[in-house]
C-alpha cells in the first residue's frame, strides 16, 4: 500500500488496463463503479486490516495503476465471501472481479506460494488432502467407505491450459 | 426414495469424517440414499484463482460425473456447493461455454448435458424433506440448549446462483433447522460474517483476527455450541480456536458442532454414531445428558 503522501506518476498509467479487466470474465462490471464503497463497509477483511480495501483497489485499476494492482498482495486478501456482491448498487460483483485480476497476474507470473503450493497437491493427488492407505484405514476405523484418488484427469485438464507453465 | 450422488470434496474425507458419519446415518433415517461415485475429485475451488477455466473444467468433470449416473449431487462442504452451482449455472446457461467444456471433456471421456441439480445437505433438509418432518423423528429433547447458528458465505451467496432459496442478509434455513431438533437459536453480533478461510492459506494473521470476531460474538452470548454446516468453516472455528486463543491470550472453549450431529443426536443415535469424538472441543453439558438419557 503506498504511502498517502506519495506523488503518483500518471504517466506510468495504462489506461487500457480497465479494458483488459473488462475482457477478463469475471471482470465485465469494472466500468461500472462510482467508488460508493458499500464494498467495503461491510467487507470481513477490510474490517480488521487496512491492508485490504476494494474499493480502492478498483480505484487504482480504473485510474490504470497496471503494475501496483498485478505485484500487490492486496487482491489476493479478498475472501471471497461474497458479501458486497450481494450489496453493491452497481452490481460490479468485486469477488468474480477479483478473480479476474487474480487470473491477469497469474498469466503474469505473479503466484502467491500458498497458491502454487495447492496446485502441486491438486497434481499429485486431485484434491487437497492426499487419501491414501492411512487415511482409508482411518475412516474405516469410524465405518467409512474407502476413497480413491483421481489425480490422472486433474492434472490433464491442469496440463491441458497452460496452469503447469504459469505457476 | 429420493437418491443422490453424495459429494464430499477434499476436507470432508479426512478432517470431517464427524460431519460425513452424521450425515450418512441421518440420511439413511431419512430415506434419502446416498450414491458414492468414483472419480469425483476436487471441485475445482482453488484451481478458479489462478485460471477460471480450470477451475471450471473440473467442476463440469464432477457434474458430468454425476451425470453420468442420474443423479443430483448432494454436497456437504460450503465451497464445493458455490464452485459446483456457479459452474452448473454458468455451463446450463451458456451453451457455447458448455460446448468449449465438453470439448475439452471429451479428451477425459466425459459430457455434460446439463442436467444435474447441485444442492448443499442443509438446503436439502430445509427443501426437502422440510422442518415440520425433520421435528417429527426427532426423540431427543434438546430443550436445554442453545446453539448460535454460522450460516456462512457460499451455502448462501451469491444467492442468485441459489434461486435466492434463503436471504443473503437475514438467512432462516439453519435457524429453523436446530430449532426443529428441539434447541433454542442463539442471537449474536454479526452473525453473517465470513468465517476467515478464504485467505488462511495467504496471510494467516488476518485471517484469525476475523475467526476471532465470531468467537468473541458467540462466546458473548453465551451459546453452547457454535452450529456450522461447512468443513473450512469448522477449521477456522474449531481446528483453529486453539491458535487463536494462544496468540490472544483468552480462552473460548467453545464447541462447534455440524448441524448432522445435533440432527442426529436428536433423533436419539449415540455419540460414537455422530463421530462426538472426533470434535476437539467437548459439548460436554450435551454429552452429559446424552449419557444420561442412554442410561436410563
Amino acid at each position: 500500500m503506498s504511502d498517502e503522501n506519495e506523488i503518483i506518476d500518471v504517466s506510468d498509467f495504462d489506461p487500457q488496463f480497465r479494458d483488459e479487466i473488462a475482457a477478463e470474465p469475471g471482470g465485465e462490471h469494472i466500468r461500472r463503479c462510482f467508488s460508493c464503497s458499500t464494498c467495503t463497509a461491510g467487507c470481513p477483511i477490510a474490517g480488521v486490516t487496512e491492508k485490504y480495501n476494494p474499493r480502492r483497489i478498483i480505484h487504482m485499476a480504473l485510474l490504470g495503476m497496471r503494475e501496483q494492482v498485478l505485484t500487490s498482495e492486496f487482491v489476493w486478501l479478498c475472501s471471497v465471501c461474497y458479501t458486497c456482491y450481494e450489496r453493491c448498487p452497481q452490481d460490479v460483483r468485486i469477488p468474480e472481479l477479483m478473480n479476474a485480476v487474480r487470473n491477469i497476474a497469474v498469466r503474469e507470473g505473479h503466484v502467491p506460494t500458498t497458491f502454487k503450493v495447492q496446485l502441486e497437491k491438486l497434481r499429485e493427488h486431485g484434491r487437497l488432502h492426499e487419501i491414501e492407505d492411512y487415511e482409508n484405514e482411518r475412516r474405516a476405523e469410524y465405518g467409512l467407505p474407502p476413497i480413491g484418488e483421481e489425480a490422472e484427469e486433474v492434472r490433464q485438464i491442469l496440463a491441458k491450459l497452460g496452469a503447469e507453465e504459469e505457476s | 426414495m429420493a437418491r443422490f450422488a453424495l459429494y464430499l470434496g477434499c476436507s470432508v474425507p479426512v478432517r470431517g469424517m464427524n460431519y460425513e458419519m452424521s450425515t450418512r446415518q441421518i440420511a439413511k433415517r431419512l430415506g434419502i440414499e446416498l450414491v458414492d461415485v468414483d472419480g469425483f475429485s476436487c471441485c475445482g475451488f482453488p484451481a478458479k484463482p489462478l485460471d477460471w477455466r480450470s477451475g471450471l473444467l473440473m467442476a463440469a468433470r464432477n457434474l458430468a460425473l454425476a451425470e453420468a449416473q442420474g443423479l443430483d449431487i448432494l454436497t456437504l462442504c460450503s465451497a464445493c456447493t458455490g464452485t459446483l452451482t456457479e459452474a452448473n449455472h454458468r455451463l446450463k446457461g451458456d451453451a457455447k461455454l458448455r460446448a468449449w467444456a465438453n470439448e475439452q471433456l471429451a479428451d477425459l471421456g466425459h459430457t455434460y448435458k446439463g442436467a444435474v441439480r447441485v444442492r448443499h445437505v442443509a438446503r436439502v433438509l430445509y427443501e426437502e424433506v422440510g422442518v415440520e418432518t425433520l421435528r417429527e423423528t426427532v426423540t431427543v429433547d434438546l430443550a436445554d440448549f442453545g446453539f448460535a447458528p454460522h450460516y456462512g458465505c457460499h451455502y448462501l451467496k451469491p444467492s442468485h446462483i441459489y434461486d435466492h432459496f434463503d436471504d443473503p442478509e437475514n438467512p432462516q434455513s439453519l435457524d429453523r433447522l436446530i430449532e426443529a431438533t428441539g434447541a433454542r437459536v442463539v442471537r449474536y453480533e454479526d452473525e453473517s460474517q465470513c468465517c476467515g478461510g478464504g485467505i488462511l492459506g495467504f496471510d494467516e494473521e488476518t485471517a484469525l483476527m476475523v475467526t476471532k470476531q465470531k468467537l468473541d460474538h458467540v462466546t458473548a452470548a453465551g451459546a453452547d455450541a457454535l452450529v456450522l454446516i461447512c468443513p473450512f468453516c469448522a477449521i477456522m472455528y474449531e481446528a483453529n480456536q486453539r491458535r487463536v486463543e494462544n496468540i490472544y491470550e483468552t480462552e473460548y472453549k467453545l464447541p462447534v458442532l455440524y448441524y448432522t450431529q445435533v440432527l442426529g443426536l436428536a433423533m436419539g443415535f449415540s455419540l460414537e454414531e455422530m463421530g462426538i469424538k472426533l470434535n476437539r472441543i467437548k459439548p460436554r453439558e450435551l454429552i452429559k445428558q446424552i449419557r444420561e438419557l442412554a442410561s436410563q
